[in-house]
């Protein structure tokens, strides 16, 4: 049985492993039983599988974000037990490794991108008033290319093994000669597909926002967050085509034999870390601008002031964009480079810090003699912007070349990240997904059982991170897997232990939220249920597949608010009939058939990866030759949902 | 019949060609390497530029403002990651 050997996993007679493969079957069963119970499956196909509608690959989304949280999460507390004390034996040293690659991978590419993609699904086209994306069959795709990248990833640490070379996947350490298992295969494979899927959202949200716009409003005109996602397209579009690049000469390394990033035979094995933060560096600007996009929403609402600042948010944003593909050399300050390549990109690193300034002093400046109303999404917004501004100095203080030798690949390192990413990013897309949650659903989150999970979560986040900038002076390096008790890391370890717990119990009452509300909350929340001021509160909750039954009139970029208190008549003319695109298979066989390609291609399967590339070419030619004029929704049929809603707006 | 002819675009094929002759020229003359390299590069930005313009019609749209200041922007973006990259895994070795 020469052929299965390469699907099993490494030895490692870890119980935990075995477990978990169980686990994974067993969820697995129940949700196709349970779907068989409930006789769901023509409506799970027909609803949601083939779906094109931008609110629903938006759910879809965050759905799946919320799931690789969760996962991704799992594996932090594993980190955590196995170093809250000295020479602990929880995780064996390979076993760390994945974990900790996987969680990173996870975190970055299958949680954090995810969730603002999904939120750009679901808000932009309803923010600037179109009734889809540009190119709704490119945006279904564009999901289950993620979705098949994410499950991809996910099963390698069942079939085969996980990748163990960090999340940055450094050469020579993920080169054949030091990582001979698949797992990196998994790596290269699972981010090309999901990469792939993530450019096509780039160019599609780039052209709606572009070409869709409802009449009158003009690029200064549109809400922040939209700007915030226009930017943050802009820079998917300009970065990722380098970490396509970079994956593919990798696989081409590790698969047939190439020098890229070999130490010898003229490879360059510092290469790719310069081409992982040439993508790198902008990704982090992908995920933090929607974020901030988000703050500036909810700040605005909550503190019923318009948004102060708008053209400096605007104009930061353009320079942040700009600024994020200067920066890139921080992140391997130590690789050798002398000092004046250093301090070229140490400059510019710090320049960074005086636009991001600008928003913070905005937001505060938006807060200033508001009447501010402290809701579960507020509370975020407010814990972001000290927690955001602590993890932002920390990041001056290593743009510091010749200080950064002393941080380089310290837990201080790893302390700074998160504490820009969790309350950047993280509290952003669940204040965010709190926000938009009557949008979505037609009803509102419980706040008590919400705000629990808030202090939780803070609390569990100042816990579990702080601590890690005092053992990361003191010298505690990154990624190591154990430690002897007499570093004294021990019990700064273990409050750092306790935090991931608060926080793991933080996102456990978030989702026993969700449950909750749905069992309890009331539905007659109305259409505008936290007296918003932009143009995506003008429609119903839940939104009608239409959006809305006429194209808004826009004045400004609060429409809706001057809607409701000067009188702007947002919604002119009549109701017509309404032309929506259709739904598709096409776009989850597609992406099926290039998840088995990616497979064989991990495990050299050379007929699977000949087979399943004829059927990636055959579902193109089946695109080129289809006839699909999409159908309209007629006057009545929107006429009589409008007077279920309520009455035409 | 003026009209119907389209003289820019055979005007654009005819300079393209023109432009991928002196490329070739660097092949068949005897140069050194910058001299050659530079004919390359030069004639390569002309022929993306005299694609993008005569043959993808940008400019003729009314919002040929933003394509061109989008066109700008990836460009430069493209000579910052190249020359900074050169910057840290080659200059950045010499001081």
């Amino acid at each position: 049985m020469d052929f299965f050997d390469r699907f099993t996993i490494p030895p490692h007679d870890d119980p935990m492993l075995y477990a978990s493969i169980v686990a994974i079957g067993l969820v697995s069963i129940a949700i196709v039983l349970g779907v068989t119970y409930f006789k769901k499956w023509g409506y799970l196909w027909s609803e949601w599988l083939t779906t094109v509608d931008h609110k629903r690959i938006g759910i879809m989304y965050i759905i799946s974000a919320l799931l690789m949280l969760f996962r991704g999460g799992a594996d932090a507390v594993m980190m955590r037990l196995q170093t809250a004390v000295p020479d602990n034996s929880f995780l064996d040293a390979q076993h760390y490794n994945e974990v900790f690659t996987t969680h990173g991978v996870v975190m970055i590419f299958f949680m954090a991108m995810a969730f603002i993609i999904g939120m750009m699904n679901f808000v932009v086209p309803l923010q600037i008033g179109a009734r889809d994306v540009a190119f709704p069959r490119l945006n279904a795709l564009s999901f289950w290319l993620y979705f098949a990248g994410a499950m991809l990833f996910n099963i390698s640490f069942v079939v085969g093994g996980s990748p163990d070379a960090g999340w940055t996947n450094y050469y020579p350490l993920a080169g054949t000669e030091f990582s001979e298992h698949v797992g990196v295969n998994y790596y290269n494979w699972a981010l090309q597909i999901s990469g792939i899927g993530t450019l096509m959202t780039g160019i599609n949200f780039i052209a709606t926002i572009m070409k869709m716009r409802a009449p009158g409003m003009t690029l200064m005109k549109m809400p922040m967050f939209t700007w915030s996602a226009l930017i943050t397209n802009l820079i998917i579009v300009f970065a990722f085509p380098v970490l396509t690049i970079a994956l593919l000469m990798g696989t081409l390394d590790r698969q047939f034999f190439t020098n890229f990033f070999t130490t010898g035979d003229g490879g360059m094995d510092m290469m790719w870390a310069n081409l992982f933060w040439i993508w790198g560096h902008p990704e982090v600007y992908i995920l933090i601008l929607p974020a901030f996009g988000i703050y500036s929403q909810i700040i605005a609402t909550f503190s019923q002031r318009n948004l102060y600042g708008y053209k400096s948010m605007v104009a930061s944003m353009v320079i942040i964009s700009l600024l994020s593909f200067m920066v890139w050399v921080h992140h391997f300050f130590t690789m050798g480079q002398g000092a004046v390549a250093n301090s070229i990109f140490s400059i510019t690193t710090m320049a960074i810090a005086v636009p991001t300034g600008i928003k913070i002093f905005n937001w505060l400046l938006t807060m200033w003699k508001g009447k501010i109303r402290f809701t579960t999404p507020m509370m975020y917004s407010v814990a972001f912007i000290p927690l955001f501004t602590i993890g932002g100095v920390t990041g001056v203080m290593l743009a510091i070349a010749s200080a950064d030798y002393q941080y380089h690949n310290t837990m201080f390192l790893v302390a700074h990240f998160h504490n820009v990413i969790i309350p950047g990013v993280v509290f952003a897309m669940i204040a965010g997904l709190i926000y938009y949650w009557p949008k979505m659903f037609g009803f509102l989150l419980n706040e008590r059982i919400g705000k629990w999970a808030f202090w939780n979560i803070v609390i569990g986040f100042c816990l579990s991170f702080f601590p890690m900038y005092i053992t990361g002076l003191n010298g505690q390096a990154r990624r190591m897997y154990t430690y002897s008790e007499a570093s004294g890391f021990g019990p700064l370890s273990m409050v750092s232990f306790f935090g991931a717990l608060l926080l793991a119990i933080g996102f456990v009452l978030i989702v026993y939220n969700v449950y909750y509300s749905f069992r309890y909350a009331p539905r007659n929340v109305g259409d505008d249920p936290w007296n918003a001021r932009s143009l995506e509160w003008a429609t119903h909750n839940p939104v009608p597949e239409y959006n809305f039954a006429i194209t808004p009139n826009v004045n400004s970029s609060e429409a809706f608010w001057d809607y409701k208190k000067n009188g702007h008549d947002l919604f002119k003319g009549e109701i017509k009939d309404i032309h929506m695109p259709n739904n598709s298979g096409w776009s989850i066989i597609f992406a099926g058939i290039f998840f088995v390609f990616a497979f064989c291609f991990v495990f050299h399967v050379w007929v699977g990866v000949i087979i399943a590339f004829a059927g990636i070419i055959g579902c193109l030619l089946y695109r080129s030759f289809e006839k699909d004029d999409g159908h309209h929704i007629h006057k009545e049929e929107i006429e009589e949902t409008e007077k279920k809603f309520g009455g035409a707006k | 019949m003026k009209e119907l002819f389209p003289l820019k675009q055979v005007n654009g094929y005819i300079f393209s060609l023109l432009l991928t002759v002196v490329a070739l020229s660097v092949y068949f003359f005897d140069m050194s390497f910058a001299m050659g390299l530079t004919i390359l590069v030069v004639t390569a930005f002309i022929q993306a530029g005299v694609q993008l313009v005569v043959f993808m019609h940008a400019g003729e749209s009314e919002d040929k403002g933003g394509i061109y200041v989008h066109t700008i922007y990836g460009v430069v973006l493209a000579l910052l990651t190249i020359l900074g990259s050169l910057l840290a895994m080659i200059w950045g070795y010499m001081f």
